[in-house]
């Protein structure tokens, strides 16, 4: 059985509730660093725990909290960004609604090591009701005296609150997170400054993922040593993945990372296998943006070696034969399904949430998509599969934040791996109409004939 | 209709100062998300211009600061809705799973497309990107709550409910 960090209670009935939660030892981790570490040694631990952020850039948590300025008399932000968005990923959902106290406990810790003393959780609007689940757990928090004024007698004090977007991909972006926290659209900021110099109200913050920061708990409690030693190489600790798609058993798996793809698709402790007996036709690993994988790549390296659920096995061939760990968002495709109209999915989903301050992804998502559209009428010829090549090739790394390269490497990838389900569109138009798009419900078919 | 017509009520305005108190002196502005959720739900299910412009009288903030960011947002609506908006989820893995069949299915029982409200002002149907649910789908939201893994018979019997239940379902309903 795998080591569960996180989701270790997640079976005890009651664990949404603070006796409960409290019961099972929780808050430990606001005692043990406020009773019994300074500030600096907390951040010392999370370095060396190797914790790399959980929502999609894996970039390593402690180098991101040791960049925070801290400038005499002007306070610190830390801002949960608990906006998930990034389709194929439902994890912080399913942590904030069964165990919000791992949330908030966290928050407190974590606000403790950066010396802030107002935190905020942003949580994604269409979340609405979890973000009530949150308030309760932080009212409960504040009666118990883990939020407030002299937290445990000591001189540190947190308010924590949470704040509701209003349906916005784009405020996953740490700059357009604080924007829409400050009331405004949701457009990025352009970086330099950083958020850890010039962020919230232009003071220095700390924008953390819902998962990465219910990680430090488990950290501050066994240390950050015991934490590396979970895990493979620089990918360390256990990760949270979100399965769905074909798949008997889909749901959230809480995974020591290292555990081979293979294994992770078939074996009963994970997604059970390909549902109704299909075969295995491709896999998007991390959440949408990153590039789809079809069978063959995704299970094995193109060296041959078993692929890993860790960043580097995933990333391993870089995009030509590789994908990335990104979100955990594990979307899995059977052999029936349609590539290029998944693929159309995305390039709607991204044209839709791109904020349209840069011209390449503006643009470009939207003919992304009236192509794909294009292609799927019956109306496609072989200019348009490489015009599509051409316009994603123009987006990458002319945008001031990341949603065009997210835009853009899911065409990519559609096109490297399955040119062949594209032209055969173009070629023979009749056989859309063949394909089984998707999976039917049942009796459909006689309910719309 | 002007301003003075539009007000909050009481239970309302309690909430809304007590959602501004969370922000430092003078960042009142960053309560605007959250307030115009509040305002939406009290004010029939959208956001008119007069609505906006009380909500901006309350921030002490120029009315066109709201506008852009009730235009930039996709849960605010901008015109009248249904009682019942049903977001149905569209992307991937929904989409997999047969997204497509629940749209078709509730056009069909409702007599409106995508996009549309019934006559009677009782249902909109628009489908949505990924509402975070892809492991139990399909699914669509209504309201604050989320109907997950559904089949034909459950929207079926859910159209069923919201109609006997008939009142306005909005993001803020206790779940």
């Amino acid at each position: 059985m795998a080591k569960k960090l996180l989701l270790k209670d997640d079976h005890i009935p009651g664990i949404n509730t603070y006796e409960v939660y409290r019961r099972q030892g929780g808050y430990a981790s606001v005692e043990k660093a406020l009773k019994q570490m300074t500030p600096d040694a907390v951040v010392e631990e999370v370095k060396k725990s190797g914790l790399r952020g959980r929502g999609g850039a894996g970039f390593p948590t402690g180098m991101k909290w040791s960049f925070l300025a801290k400038p005499p008399g002007v306070p610190r932000y830390l801002v949960c960004n608990a906006d998930e968005s990034e389709p194929g990923t439902f994890k912080d959902r399913y942590l904030m609604e069964r165990i919000p106290h791992l949330l908030i406990e966290g928050m407190i810790t974590s606000s403790f090591a950066l010396g802030a003393n107002t935190s905020y959780i942003y949580i994604r609007g269409e979340y609405f009701y979890v973000s009530q689940i949150l308030e309760k757990a932080i009212d409960e928090a504040y009666a118990a005296g883990w939020l407030g004024k002299n937290i445990l007698g000591t001189d540190y004090s947190l308010d924590l609150y949470v704040q509701v977007g209003a349906g916005a991909y784009i405020c996953g972006e740490e700059t357009a997170l604080l924007e829409s926290l400050e009331g405004k659209r949701g457009n990025p900021r352009i970086k330099p400054p950083f958020p850890a110099v010039k962020g919230l109200y232009d003071c220095p913050t700390v924008v953390n993922n819902v998962e990465t920061i219910a990680a430090v708990v488990p950290i501050v409690n066994d240390g950050g040593d015991a934490y590396a030693k979970i895990g493979v190489g620089k990918s360390t600790g256990t990760k949270l993945i979100s399965a769905s798609g074909h798949i008997n058993k889909p749901g959230v798996y809480e995974i020591e990372l290292g555990v081979p793809v293979e294994e992770f698709i078939f074996s009963d402790e994970y997604c059970g296998g390909i549902r109704n007996g299909k075969k295995l036709k491709a896999v998007v690993a991390g959440g949408s943006s990153v590039p789809i994988l079809p069978e063959n790549l995704i299970l094995k390296t193109a060296a041959g070696e078993p692929r890993l659920m860790t960043y580097e096995s995933l990333s391993d061939g870089g995009f030509l034969t590789g994908t990335m760990l990104g979100s955990g968002g594990f979307i899995v495709m059977d052999e029936d399904t349609s590539i290029v109209k998944n693929l159309y999915t995305f390039s709607r989903f991204y044209h839709h949430e791109s904020c349209g301050q840069c011209s390449p992804c503006r643009e470009g998502t939207g003919w992304m998509e009236k192509i794909l559209h294009k292609i799927l009428d019956g109306h496609g010829t072989l200019k348009d599969v490489d015009l599509l090549w051409d316009i994603q090739s123009k987006i990458e790394g002319k945008t001031i934040c990341p949603l065009g390269e997210a835009a853009a490497w899911p065409v990519a990838a559609a096109i490297r791996h399955f040119r062949h389900e594209f032209e055969e569109y173009v070629k023979n138009p009749s056989s859309i109409k063949d394909v089984k798009h998707y999976y039917r419900l049942n009796n459909l078919q006689s309910e719309l004939a | 209709m002007s301003n003075t017509e539009i007000k909050f009520s009481e239970e309302s305005l309690a909430l809304v100062n007590k959602i501004i108190s969370r922000y430092p002196q003078g960042k009142q502005k960053s309560a605007l998300l959250p307030i115009l959720h509040v305002a939406q739900a009290e004010f029939d299910g959208w956001l008119s211009a007069p609505v906006m412009d009380y909500v901006a009288s309350i921030l002490n903030i120029q009315p066109i600061e709201v506008y852009e960011v009730a235009s930039f947002y996709s849960m605010y609506n901008l015109k009248p809705v249904g009682k019942c908006t049903l977001e149905v989820c569209r992307t991937s893995s929904c989409w997999l799973l047969g997204a497509e069949d629940i749209v078709r299915h509730i056009e069909k029982k409702l007599g409106i497309k995508d996009g549309q409200t019934t006559a009677d002002g009782m249902f909109t149907l628009k489908s949505v990107e990924c509402l975070g649910s892809c492991g139990t789908a399909p699914m669509l939201q209504c309201g604050a709550k989320y109907h997950e893994n559904l089949t034909l018979e459950k929207v079926d019997d859910l159209l069923d409910n919201l109609r006997r239940e008939g009142n306005r379902k909005t993001y803020l309903d206790k779940v």
